[in-house]
């Protein structure tokens, strides 16, 4: 086959070759960009592909919900939710993990403002509830386990220890991720490479704030009531 | 092989050592499982060594192992299909020679506890490690050239995923001489799969496998959602789009909206097996219809996975083999969009049996009708495009030919069965493994055989041979009938499917022609792979300059073959969907700038292979409860992630005098072919 070589068109279409044209002429894609250019493309594509992350993510709970949702009346004659729960002590738990999304909130502020010591102050805050969060689940769990309210006693609990603690190994990789952060942010400061990664970051924190959120409300509220 | 439940070590430091594992976890004596072990170790010994001896890992390890382009990501995922094909296909060869044996009251030569084990095996092959594979193969290599790209949205990530679905298939590999595969059937079906009724490692294996590769594929499905998104070439709105890539698009969506259903499927499944939880099992307050509920939520949708870029490849040749431009492009790209969301409303057809009541049957029943709308409007695009189209029947073409007969077929069986009160007599019975393998390989696979001899000059300068490609088209095309056409009958005569021993002589006839069916179907196999061969050795003869075999119309046509390492000396732009047709018409095409800018790349990585890598002694300490290794490797994982994350030095930019030079080259080739 003969490569159809640049031979001046027998049939121009010259809306079509305007239209070209006008692409070239501006090409965001043009090496030509500044460097500047390039980080504002590279934080774009990162943060849609994490996006589409959390939303693959989202349904992972998705589902979960829908298990505990089925299986929240399968006590097998154990205990259900309104002898188990202390509604005070996950309301407490709560509060940690929401004022840790304010504080996250207050970390990327100083972020934007070129503040490298607020930056890392209200993370290690955030990290700080963060761990507290996962203090007071941890005891939660191992108390409902000595009770003899374990994942293995009944489908509800298998249930609802699985979907809480997969919310609660969520949490337990934000924190490492944010270990990660502390020596991203000390070694070089508020690079446009951490921008992006504390952008990322806070988007997984309050997305797991969400997801808490309907946890608090379908597995404690609506099963203590 | 019948393996009885591994009997723990007495020992407490070997049962802390090996777990589950022993000496006796191996089948020793069993000639068929040992003898297809010995092959497939002595195949692995043989590819060490000639690379070895040609001193080639070098070459290997910074072109192919660690290598992030897309392209050549692409071409390993389809070298994993096709080896994990011939693996599948003995199977199924396995399954109709027992079968023909074993129908009039005969032994056959396979126990049931084998048998269990290899249909098992053929369908978590076929559809996990054969199927997705190729797919996600031909996106890798095809899409990002079809947008106009320099490489998928995060190179990186991709060799990730790819080594992951290396990981799953080498575990499932791994479970043929190591202990055992899953009994269960492909979907490994709770009870059956829990720990009550399948004590042994084969589900454990399966449960693993599936959730490594899962990952990768999530995370690819990811990739390639934001390269679409966010790579586009100037001009090339969503509705210029090459219709592949739309089905890509599609089929991308479907896997981030649907592989996280699977992974929480098999995770509660695992607790059930592993923690004593009870989200499946008889007792405890369990619902195993939950489980047959939660994976076909993902099972069906994962088949449009499947089709939908299938679907493409065959629009694209459709148009170039016609020379038209595709019919009805817009119904086309409504038509993927709209049967990607029903793929999420018809679920339940797959267990109309399961007795939720005649108004959630009916509603089902309906939505699944409803697909065979826009599915027939992708078949009239087709027939309208090469309606007064010039076909030329090159070996694409033949392959859709063939696949548009064989699956209207399919689908209209398919329609048979979405009639729930057929349903109840079809249900479970070899009539739906007509059904589904007349869809599958007819669409599916077809279509990926097509995508393979359409786009190999284009992954590797030159075309595949014609005439064994025919060979091996008429093979597979009358061999698929032949297999196929007697389960239809005797699905209707009351055969079920899985069945290792039966006394029917009337049935015995109709295996029979299946059996020979499955071997001609061998001989198309065995066609393509000396067509590969034959290719490779005649490549001078084969070879294509241009980069433009077939006079094609979407842009990857219009860089070399194989392409550059950056796709596009300079980012191309897009007038339509038929671009390079348009180019090529107004005189546009094959214009050399005067001057190049520097191209920013990737650099090459080994952390997606390591991580990958390490993941199957992870897998394979958690099937073997050897927990030790499971948490070393699972640290060893994080760690290189984490670490990764430190290399700051992870681009480039290519300088234009490099540029120029390849580009010089390709466009003195160009002159001396015109």
């Amino acid at each position: 086959m003969s490569p159809h070589p640049a031979n001046p068109p027998a049939n121009p279409v010259d809306a079509l070759k305007d239209e070209l044209k006008s692409a070239y002429d501006h090409n965001p894609n043009d090496a030509h960009d500044t460097d500047d250019h390039h980080h504002q493309d590279e934080a774009a594509k990162v943060t849609l592909g994490f996006w589409i992350y959390l939303m693959s993510d989202c349904l992972i709970f998705a589902t979960l919900f829908a298990t505990f949702a089925v299986l929240k009346d399968a006590t097998a004659g154990g205990p259900n939710g309104r002898e188990l729960f202390d509604l005070s002590f996950v309301a407490f738990e709560t509060a940690l993990l929401l004022l840790s999304s304010l504080t996250f909130g207050l970390s990327m502020i100083s972020m934007q403002a070129n503040k490298l010591k607020g930056t890392i102050g209200w993370l290690a805050v955030t990290g700080l509830l963060g761990l507290g969060f996962m203090g007071m689940e941890i005891y939660e769990f191992n108390h409902l386990i000595h009770e003899g309210a374990g994942p293995d006693r009944s489908a509800f609990l298998s249930a609802f220890f699985t979907l809480v603690g997969t919310h609660g190994l969520h949490v337990t990789s934000g924190l490492v991720w944010m270990g990660v952060m502390f020596v991203h942010l000390f070694r070089r400061g508020l690079t446009p490479a951490n921008r992006i990664r504390m952008m990322e970051l806070s988007l997984f924190w309050h997305f797991l704030d969400i997801i808490w959120i309907g946890v608090f409300s379908i597995v404690y509220l609506m099963g203590a009531a | 092989m019948s393996s009885p439940v591994a009997e723990l070590h007495e020992d407490p430091l070997l049962r802390f050592i090996f777990g589950k594992l022993d000496i006796n976890s191996v089948p020793w004596h069993d000639p068929i499982i040992m003898g297809a072990g010995f092959g497939m170790v002595s195949a692995a010994v043989i590819v060490i060594g000639l690379t070895t001896y040609f001193k080639k890992w070098g070459y290997v390890w910074s072109e192919w192992l660690t290598s992030v382009d897309h392209k050549k990501i692409g071409v390993m995922y389809v070298i994993l299909a096709l080896i994990m094909l011939l693996r599948g296909f003995a199977d199924a060869l396995m399954m109709r020679a027992q079968q023909a044996l074993a129908s009039a009251g005969g032994a056959g030569y396979l126990p049931p506890d084998h048998f269990d084990q290899i249909f098992t095996a053929h369908g978590v092959i076929m559809i996990f490690f054969v199927a997705m594979p190729l797919v996600i193969g031909l996106m890798n290599i095809i899409m990002p050239l079809q947008i106009g790209a320099r490489d998928v949205a995060f190179p990186y990530l991709n060799s990730l995923s790819f080594w992951f679905t290396v990981a799953g298939a080498i575990l499932v590999n791994v479970s043929l001489v190591v202990g055992e595969f899953a009994h269960t059937g492909w979907l490994a079906y709770a009870p059956l799969s829990g720990i009550e009724f399948s004590p042994g490692v084969g589900v454990d294996y399966y449960l693993w496998a599936l959730q490594i590769s899962g990952l990768g594929t999530t995370l690819s499905g990811v990739n390639l959602i934001a390269t679409i998104f966010k790579m586009r070439a100037p001009g090339m709105t969503l509705m210029r789009m090459p219709i592949f890539t739309w089905t890509s698009l599609a089929a991308n969506i479907l896997i981030v909206a649907a592989f996280p259903i699977l992974t929480v499927t098999l995770a509660l499944l695992t607790l059930d097996r592993y923690l004593g939880m009870h989200f499946f099992t008889n007792d405890g307050g369990g619902n195993a219809m939950l489980y047959v509920n939660l994976i076909w939520a993902w099972g069906h949708p994962e088949v449009y996975i499947l089709v939908l870029p299938a679907f493409g490849i065959f629009s694209e040749i459709v148009a170039t083999f016609s020379r038209k431009r595709l019919f009805g492009y817009d119904g086309m790209v409504y038509a993927t969009m709209c049967i990607a969301l029903l793929s999420f409303l018809v679920w339940l057809h797959h267990f109309f049996t399961m007795g939720a009541g005649a108004d959630v049957n009916a509603f089902f029943g309906i939505t699944t009708m409803i697909i065979s709308i826009p599915t027939g409007v992708k078949v009239f695009n087709w027939l309208f495009t090469m309606y007064r189209g010039r076909v030329r029947l090159e070996l694409p073409m033949l392959w859709t030919l063939g696949f548009i007969i064989t699956f209207v077929i399919g689908g209209a069986t398919g329609v048979m069965l979405a009639i729930p009160g057929a349903d109840f007599v079809l249900h479970n019975s070899v009539f739906l493994i007509a059904h589904f393998h007349n869809v599958i390989i007819g669409g599916v696979l077809f279509g990926c055989i097509a995508g393979l001899n359409y786009w190999f000059p284009k992954a590797f300068g030159f075309r595949l041979h014609t005439g064994l490609g025919k060979v091996s088209f008429w093979c597979w095309l009358i061999g698929f009938y032949v297999a196929f056409m007697p389960l239809y009958v005797l699905g209707l005569m009351g055969m079920t499917r899985r069945l290792s021993h039966m006394d029917n002589p009337i049935w015995q006839q109709y295996l029979i022609v299946a059996a020979v069916g499955a071997l001609i179907i061998a001989v198309g196999i065995a066609a393509q792979i000396a067509q590969i061969v034959w290719s490779v050795i005649k490549r001078d003869e084969l070879r294509d300059e241009t980069g433009d075999p077939w006079d094609g119309r979407t842009l990857e046509w219009a860089t070399s073959s194989p392409p550059p390492f950056y796709n596009f000396a300079v980012t191309p732009a897009i007038g339509n969907h038929d671009s390079f047709w348009d180019a090529k018409q107004t005189g546009q095409a094959y214009v050399q700038p005067d001057s190049y800018a520097p191209i920013h790349m990737p650099r090459n990585t080994a952390t997606g292979l390591l991580i990958g890598l390490i993941s199957v002694p992870l897998g394979f300490a958690l099937i073997w409860h050897i927990w030790w290794l499971a948490i070393a490797s699972f640290v060893a994982m994080v760690g290189i992630a984490i670490a990764h994350t430190f290399n700051e030095d992870r681009d480039y930019y290519v300088q234009p005098d490099e540029i120029k030079a390849i580009e010089d080259a390709r466009f003195a080739k160009l002159k001396t072919e015109a």
